[in-house]
C-alpha cells in the first residue's frame, strides 16, 4: 500500500485530501527535505545557458566554450545533450529566412483575477525574453510550404498556458483551417496550465482540444513537437493531440511533475522516467528527433500530405 | 444533530456544544421534574440562529471542509437517489477496470442517460478500493467508451465531478494521463448528445475537466472548481500548502465566484452544514438542476448541440488586443 504523505510543487492537493483521512490518529511521520530523496529528480529549472564563456554540460559535466555551443544548435557537442532554446531561437532554425509572418503579436494579458504579485511576474517575463507574452504564432515557411507555426517559449512564466496562450494557439488552428494549411505546435511548458489565471487557464485546455477537432474534420495535419519540458495542462490537451507527436531529445514529458510524484508515493522513480525515450517506449511519441533533424524531418512530414489522399482538406 | 453524520468540523463545535447544553437541560428537566420548556425554547432557538450564522458566512476554506466530510455522499449515493435502474459498466476495453471512474445506464425519470462520474470510497477500505477516487487513465477512457457509447444510441450524458486533482503516480504517467486526459476533452467536444456536467464535490483540475466538457455546467454550492488544488496552489506561491486559504481567495474558485465569470450556469443549493446533513434533500435538489437545464438541449439537433457546446469552450479567456 503506497501511503502519500506530502507534496510541495505543482498538481498537488491529493495527497492533502488522503491526509486527511488519517486525522483521527495522528501518526506523525518524518519525512525527509526533498533534496535527500535518493535518486535524482530531473530539474526543470536549471537548463538554461548561463552567460558564461564556459558552459558546463548537465549530463556529461564536460565543459564547452559557449559559442562552439551556439555553432551546435545548443546541444552538447560530447554527449547529444538538447540545452533549452527559446521560441526565437527556434524560429530561426525552423523557419526559411525571411518566411516568417507573425500575428496575434500585440495580444497581451490581462490579470484576469486579480492574482498577487502576476503583473510583476508578466514584467519580468516580458523583459526576460522580450516577448509580450508565451508563444510565437505565425504562418510560416518551412522548405517553402506553409505552415501555421506556434511555438511556445518556457522562459515566459514556465512556457504556462493562459489565456493569450491559449487564444493564441486556438487561432493559430483557425488559421490552418482557413488557409487549409498543416498545423504545428512546438510545445515547452513546466508549469501547464497557468495557474495565475485561475479556470480560465483550466478552460484553454478546454479551447485548444476543441479545435484540434475543427482541424481534424477539416482534413489539415496537425504535428505536435514537444521540447523540454512538456508537463501538466499542456500535455494534457493540444500537446498530445497531434497526428504525429515528435519528441526532441532528453526533454521532460509527462503530467505530474516527477517531484510530486516522487513525495507523494515514497518510491523512488525509475532511471529515466517521464524522458523523451520512456514516452516513445510507453507508445505516446511517435518519434524522437534530433534538434539538427528537426526542420529536415518536419519537411518530409509535410510533403508527406502535399501529394494524394486529403490534401490538408484541397 | 451530528451523531450519525461523522467527524465535526472545528468551525461547528459552537453549535454542537450549544445543542449539547440543550440536551442536559432537557435531561435535568425530566430527571427533577423541573418545568424548563421556556428556557430550552430560547436556547433553541439560539442554536438554530447560531447554525444559520455559521453556515450562512462559510469561508472557501470552510467549504473545501465541508466537501471533503467522510460522510459527504458519493457518486454511487446520488446515483441511488437521483436515477433509477442504473446498471454500472466496467472496463475501458484496453487494459482495465479502474473503480474510480464509475459509468453506467440509468433512467433520469422516464429518459434514458448514460451517467459517468469519480467514486470516493465511503470508508478507508472503500477508499483504498477506489484509490480515493482518483482515475488512472484507464478509468477517463472508460469514461470516453461510455460517452461514445451514448453518442452511438443518442443518450445524453450526466456527469457529476468529484476528485481532487489527477493521480500523481508511476502507473498513471506510464499509463498516459496527459494523453488520456487530453483525448476525453478533445473528444467530449465532439458529442453530438446532450452532456451536462454537475460538479458534486470537488473539481480538481485536469481529473475534473476529463469528464467536465458539458453544455451546461452546474456546481454545488459548497463545491470547488479550479485548475490547481488550493494546497498545490499555496505550496508554490507562498511555498506553504497549509496557506491553502489565502491561495482560495487567490485563485476564486467556490461557486457563486464561478457562477460570476460564467464558468457555471447555476448553483445547486444543499441543505443548510452540506450535502451529508441531508443526502435526500441535496440529491433532490440536483435532480431538479439537471432536469431543469436538459431539456432544453433536448430540444435541439446533433449539430446545434455541437455549436453550443464549442461556443461555449471557445469564449473563455481575457486579454486586450491593439
Amino acid at each position: 500500500m503506497i501511503i502519500p504523505l506530502l507534496i510541495r510543487d505543482f498538481e498537488a492537493g491529493v495527497g492533502m485530501a488522503i491526509k486527511d483521512l488519517f486525522k483521527t490518529k495522528p501518526k506523525y511521520i518524518t519525512v525527509k527535505p526533498s533534496g535527500e530523496f535518493p535518486g535524482k529528480i530531473p530539474s526543470i529549472e536549471k537548463k538554461e545557458i548561463p552567460d558564461g564563456l564556459w558552459v558546463k554540460c548537465d549530463r556529461c559535466s564536460q565543459i564547452t566554450y559557449h559559442k562552439d555551443l551556439e555553432k551546435n544548435l545548443k546541444v552538447c557537442p560530447k554527449c547529444s545533450f538538447h540545452f533549452r532554446i527559446n521560441a526565437k531561437e527556434r524560429l530561426e532554425l525552423l523557419v526559411d529566412n525571411g518566411g516568417f509572418q507573425e500575428t496575434d503579436a500585440n495580444m497581451r494579458t490581462v490579470n484576469i483575477l486579480g492574482f498577487p504579485d502576476y503583473e510583476n511576474k508578466l514584467k519580468k517575463s516580458q523583459k526576460n525574453t522580450e516577448l509580450i507574452e508565451g508563444v510565437i504564432t505565425g504562418r510560416a515557411l518551412i522548405n517553402e510550404i506553409p505552415t501555421s507555426l506556434a511555438i511556445i517559449d518556457f522562459g515566459f512564466i514556465g512556457g504556462s498556458m493562459g489565456s493569450v496562450v491559449g487564444e493564441k494557439l486556438t487561432r493559430a488552428a483557425e488559421l490552418a483551417i482557413k488557409e487549409k494549411i498543416p498545423l504545428i505546435i512546438i510545445s515547452g511548458g513546466g508549469g501547464g496550465a497557468r495557474m495565475h489565471e485561475g479556470i480560465f487557464s483550466l478552460m484553454q485546455m478546454a479551447k485548444t482540444s476543441q479545435v484540434l477537432n475543427k482541424l481534424s474534420d477539416a482534413g489539415c495535419l496537425y504535428i505536435s513537437v514537444l521540447t523540454d519540458p512538456t508537463m501538466g495542462g499542456v500535455l494534457a490537451s493540444f500537446a498530445s493531440l497531434g497526428d504525429v507527436i515528435i519528441a526532441e531529445p532528453d526533454a521532460l514529458i509527462g503530467f505530474t511533475g516527477p517531484r510530486v510524484i516522487q513525495q507523494t508515493i515514497r518510491q523512488i522513480l525509475p532511471a529515466g522516467f517521464q524522458t523523451s525515450q520512456f514516452q516513445l517506449e510507453h507508445g505516446f511519441v511517435d518519434l524522437i528527433v534530433q534538434r539538427k533533424d528537426l526542420k529536415a524531418t518536419l519537411t518530409q512530414l509535410l510533403k508527406f500530405h502535399l501529394k494524394g489522399g486529403k490534401v490538408n482538406g484541397n | 444533530m451530528a451523531i450519525n453524520q461523522g467527524p465535526v468540523l472545528e468551525f461547528e463545535k459552537p453549535i454542537l456544544e450549544l445543542e449539547k447544553q440543550i440536551e442536559e437541560l432537557r435531561v435535568f428537566s425530566r430527571d427533577k421534574n423541573i418545568p424548563m420548556e421556556e428556557q430550552i425554547h430560547v436556547l433553541e432557538q439560539k442554536a438554530r440562529s447560531l447554525q444559520t450564522e455559521i453556515y450562512k458566512n462559510l469561508t472557501p476554506l470552510q467549504r473545501i471542509q465541508i466537501v471533503r466530510h467522510p460522510k459527504r455522499p458519493t457518486f454511487l449515493d446520488y446515483v441511488g437517489i437521483i436515477f433509477t435502474n442504473f446498471i454500472e459498466l466496467h472496463g475501458d476495453r484496453n487494459f482495465k477496470d479502474d473503480p474510480a471512474m464509475v459509468g453506467g445506464i440509468a433512467y433520469l425519470d422516464d429518459i434514458p442517460v448514460t451517467v459517468i462520474g469519480q467514486q470516493k470510497g465511503r470508508d478507508t477500505k472503500e477508499n483504498i478500493y477506489r484509490n480515493f477516487g482518483l482515475p488512472h487513465p484507464e478509468g477517463y477512457r472508460k469514461a470516453l467508451r461510455l460517452m461514445h457509447q451514448a453518442d452511438k444510441f443518442g443518450r445524453p450524458i450526466i456527469c457529476l465531478v468529484d476528485v481532487v486533482g489527477a493521480y500523481p503516480g508511476i502507473e498513471a504517467e506510464e499509463r498516459g494521463q496527459g494523453e488520456a486526459i487530453a483525448r476525453n476533452i478533445q473528444e467530449m467536444a465532439g458529442l453530438s448528445v446532450p452532456v451536462v456536467v454537475l460538479i458534486t464535490g470537488e473539481g480538481g483540475s485536469g481529473g475534473a475537466l476529463a469528464i467536465g466538457i458539458g453544455n451546461r455546467v452546474l456546481m454545488m454550492e459548497n463545491a470547488w472548481y479550479s485548475v490547481i488544488s488550493p494546497e498545490g496552489c499555496a505550496s508554490i506561491l507562498y511555498r506553504d500548502a497549509s496557506k491553502a486559504g489565502e491561495a482560495v481567495q487567490a485563485l476564486k474558485i467556490s461557486a457563486p465566484n464561478l457562477l460570476e465569470m460564467d464558468i457555471v450556469d447555476e448553483i445547486i443549493s444543499e441543505p443548510l452544514g452540506g450535502a451529508h446533513k441531508n443526502p435526500q434533500e441535496t440529491a433532490n435538489n440536483m435532480k431538479t438542476g439537471i432536469i431543469k437545464h436538459l431539456t432544453p438541449l433536448l430540444k435541439l439537433t446533433p449539430e446545434e448541440l455541437l455549436a453550443d457546446r464549442y461556443q461555449r469552450f471557445r469564449q473563455y479567456g481575457k486579454f486586450i488586443e491593439n
